[in-house]
């Protein structure tokens, strides 16, 4: 056999002339294992063809550095965990510098406050003289304002260069303008005296707004790092090193990034599965429920896929590597969670066409408050009240309560999901699975398991079932028919012992017939029994009638001459089917199937699971059809499917919902992969997706409400009416708490379970 | 009304004016982007407060390398949305953060701070 090679492309450094890239091919060349060099002087690199098990990256270093020139690492691809990784550092940096600049303002702050109250008992001015405590308070917020407020004024401008406005404007102009005023104030009381105005200083209400803000700042922050916790555990998941078998068989740990494709892999008891692969030799249970949601620890044996990041359990095995790096499952399942969480739900575009103009809409009508109040307002106070409302206005409006309404909530939820096994492609799915009102299952695959298994066993006269399976079995082993499979499944679970058969022959289209204990065993169908001139009983005809009407195969089984007995063989329902129907139909959702099956067998699968409406003997291109005529008795269909030729009809669906053992095809053109090959998976979908939508529907109305009322009383509109007039203070303290809440409810979608749905 | 109060009106309405059409009419920065030798559009991008340029004009049908350096650490612009390419990245402080995408159709195709405030536009021609 040809042995295989391995191309690898390298960045030289140093070259300077074609000789130099003549002594560095040469040099690789001669390389073991090294079948041919490139170098190309022009773009400084060297292709390599090289046999992988004679030669290695860093030999291959090796070389070039013996011919005197360098290796130029490039840039390693930085992995999602690292690019994470990097933000966390910085986002708790900032954490940290946020909680010391509110610390110094909250301090500052309440300071100030008593100081500026003060003001209120005139026999304690008498003590000290206004223009001091002024200067002293001035002082006093001076830290407050270019310290921990700085941030704000520096956003704002910036923003402000580039035409845009955000929250940060708003404090900015709200607090520069009351400290501004209280500076005039306080340096030239005697040109507002002449005015006929009492000199007011505002610097509690400056001091006091920006640690309110910080403190908000603060609490949305923390909360903030909790809604994308479940892709951070997903990120944690994957395996640091993988245990190699190298071709003289030793076993080395190396880092998960060397493992490369076709490298041998062994993994024991406890451990982690390094990356996805076949596994060779060995058997083991293991635990997939970090990809796919399955609690139940899943047997594996030679020729069983295996996957990055899931845990072994008890058995030790060795695999071959199929995939690495980003084409892993677990790789495709952060990135479709990612991509989920970069995408924009449709329920969120009035939200978005809002904030797009909601800053400088907000400083307009804070102009106008500012100037109604200064027209409409007594002449000596009209202009402290003008400034008061001003500032209340622009305080108050959070644009962040709008702009965390949506995305927040579409975080916490595709990560929930992707824990229980139910991976949203994007935002507008979730919607889509909300309004769904139809569920139409395709029943092979998704209502059962979509793999023929033993149902029923019917020995004849004379033979016990015990006695029978033995014998199959060691028959059917040898077969590579799907039905022997069935059939060596089903007599391996009962306890009986392995019998072995030689003679060994596939009778095509019929059975199979082998020699065991010196009897001669046949089984296949009728006509098999029938051309070796086997007949059946009376009774036993009977029986094969009855599993033939409720739709089983049946194979006939004759040991030495003799009719010995039937299997029936079916594709069974899984056990979770029935109940998972039932949660649906109990979330007021119809539940369809449709099924290639005749009538009966359509009948008995429908009622076995309890769905009353379906479709028999639909072809497979006819499932696209089912599913638009379905939408034009004006039902939202979500369909349930797991092959190949379900893909037209998940595409035509208003929602599409892959089964995990289906196809990359079927996965394409889902909105929602289901890991889990089970219907709970469709229950978990839907009420995820409901509690989500009900979810940002609250923040939405909440963010709006908050907006619509607090501007307007902001403005003083109840100020005629109630004489009521909302201080700047009582403003920042709302804003605050009204972006946090809206986080805090985003976040108790974390707390959904598929079992309480 | 006195005096004050029609130069404080005066001043009021026309401060509103300004403000409107400073922050949605006035014209923008607008950069083409520079293909690079393996046919890949390149544009560079720097965040601090906003977007410059804010306007990306790119071709259709060929790759687009946007490089997004975060020129400050104020919180408003640590993501970037390309919602119309299911895009949200996360941009840490003074570093650059690469993002390629694919523009198959023509339009104008809105990004995005996180929370919408700060805006920009890819157009592909």
């Amino acid at each position: 056999m040809e042995p295989q090679t391995k191309t690898e492309t390298l960045d030289i450094e140093g070259m300077t002339c074609a000789s130099c890239a003549a002594s560095v091919q040469k040099s690789l060349s001669r390389t073991p294992g090294v079948q041919r060099a490139v170098v190309n002087f022009a773009t400084e690199k060297a292709t390599v063809d090289y046999i992988p098990s004679q030669a290695t990256s860093a030999m291959l270093k090796d070389a070039v550095v013996k011919a005197g020139f360098g290796i130029m690492e490039r840039a390693p691809e930085t992995s999602a965990a690292e690019r994470s990784a990097e933000i966390d550092r910085q986002k708790a940096a900032a954490y940290q510098k946020l909680k010391r600049r509110f610390w110094v303002a909250a301090a500052l702050a309440l300071l100030i406050m008593p100081l500026s109250m003060l003001m209120l008992w005139p026999g304690m001015m008498t003590w000290i003289p206004m223009p001091v405590l002024n200067y002293v308070l001035l002082g006093l917020t001076l830290p407050v304002l270019l310290y921990s407020g700085r941030e704000f004024y520096f956003s704002a401008w910036n923003g402000f260069k580039h035409r845009s406005a955000n929250m940060d404007t708003l404090i900015a102009v709200g607090t520069g303008a009351a400290f501004l005023y209280s500076l005039a104030t306080t340096l030239i009381p005697n040109f507002f005296r002449q005015h006929g105005l009492m000199p007011e200083v505002y610097y509690d209400t400056t001091a006091t707004i920006i640690a309110l803000i910080l403190l908000g700042k603060m609490l949305e922050m923390r909360a903030k790092t909790q809604t994308s916790a479940a892709m951070k555990s997903l990120l944690g998941l994957q395996a640091k090193t993988a245990r190699l078998v190298r071709p003289d068989g030793r076993e080395v740990d190396v880092p998960i990034e060397q493992v490369q494709l076709g490298d041998l892999v062994v993994v024991r008891p406890g451990e982690k599965v390094a990356t996805d692969g076949l596994i060779e030799e060995g058997h083991s249970a293991v635990d997939e429920a970090m990809l796919t949601g399955e609690s139940l620890p899943v047997e594996k044996k030679a020729g069983d896929p295996v996957f990055g990041a899931t845990l072994n359990k008890t058995g030790s095995f060795r695999f071959r590597v199929t995939k690495v790096g980003t084409e892993t499952m677990l790789a495709q399942i952060v990135k479709m969670v990612e991509d989920a969480q970069g995408s924009r739900a449709p329920i969120q575009r009035l939200a978005d066409r809002v904030s797009a103009i909601f800053v400088p809409t907000v400083v307009v009508i804070a102009i106008l408050t500012f100037v109604l109040w200064f027209n409409l307002a007594p002449v000596e106070s009209r202009l402290p009240l003008a400034l008061v409302n001003f500032v209340a206005v622009l305080i108050i409006a959070c644009p962040c309560a709008l702009g965390l309404a949506t995305p927040t909530a579409i975080m916490v939820s595709t990560g929930k999901g992707a824990e229980n096994g139910v991976l949203i492609r994007n935002a507008e799915a979730l919607e889509k699975a909300y309004q769904v009102n139809t569920v139409l299952l395709d029943k092979t695959g998704t209502i059962t398991r979509g793999e023929p298994a033993v149902t029923d066993v019917v020995p004849a006269e004379g033979w016990q079932a015990a006695q029978l399976l033995p014998l199959v079995a060691a028959v059917e082993r040898q077969s590579e028919h799907p039905l022997a499979e069935a059939v060596v499944r089903y007599a391996e679970a009962q306890p009986a012992p392995l019998l072995t058969a030689t003679g060994f022959r596939a009778v095509e289209g019929k059975g199979a017939a082998a020699s065991v204990n010196g009897q001669e065993v046949l089984i296949g169908n009728a006509r098999l029994l029938e051309e070796a001139g086997v007949t059946l009983s009376p009774a036993l005809r009977q029986q094969a009638e009855k599993l033939l009407t409720q739709a089983q195969t049946v194979l006939y089984l004759a040991v030495a001459g003799q009719a010995a007995g039937l299997l029936g063989v079916a594709d069974t329902v899984r056990d979770t089917s029935a109940a998972a129907v039932q949660k649906l139909q109990a979330l007021g959702i119809e539940v369809v199937m449709m099924t290639g099956d005749n009538p009966q067998t359509a009948a008995q699968v429908a009622a076995q699971v309890g769905i009353k409406r379906y479709f028999a003997e639909v072809l497979p291109q006819d499932k696209a059809a089912k599913v638009k005529q379905l939408q034009s008795e004006g039902r939202i269909v979500a369909m349930v499917g797991d092959g190949i030729n379900d893909a037209p009809a998940l595409a035509q669906a208003d929602l599409g919902l892959a089964m995990g053992a289906g196809t990359d095809v079927a996965m394409e053109a889902a909105g929602i992969t289901l890991m889990r090959s089970d219907l709970n998976g469709v229950v978990t979908a839907i009420a995820l997706s409901r509690q989500t939508i009900r979810t940002i529907r609250q923040n939405l109305f909440f963010a709006f409400i908050y907006n619509t009322l607090g501007i307007p009383v902001a403005a003083g509109v109840l100020y005629p009416f109630f004489g009521l007039m909302l201080s700047p203070m009582l403003a920042a303290a709302a804003m605050a708490l009204s972006s946090v809440s809206v986080l805090t409810n985003s976040l108790r979608l974390r707390s959904f379970s598929p079992a309480k749905s | 009304m006195d005096s004050a109060e029609i130069i404080v009106t005066g001043m009021g309405l026309a401060l509103a004016v300004l403000v409107i059409w400073y922050f949605f009419f006035s014209a923008r920065q607008t950069a083409s982007a520079v293909s690079s030798s393996g046919g890949v559009q390149e544009v560079g991008i720097t965040v601090k407060g906003g977007y410059s340029p804010d306007v990306i004009e790119v071709e259709r049908g060929k790759p687009v390398q946007l490089s997004f350096y975060r020129d400050e650490e104020n919180t408003c612009s640590e993501e970037v949305l390309f919602p119309d390419f299911r895009i949200r990245r996360d941009l840490p402080a003074f570093k650059t953060t690469l993002i390629e995408l694919l523009p198959e159709k023509p339009g104008t195709y809105p990004f995005t701070c996180g929370m919408g405030m700060l805006r920009g536009s890819l157009v592909v021609k």
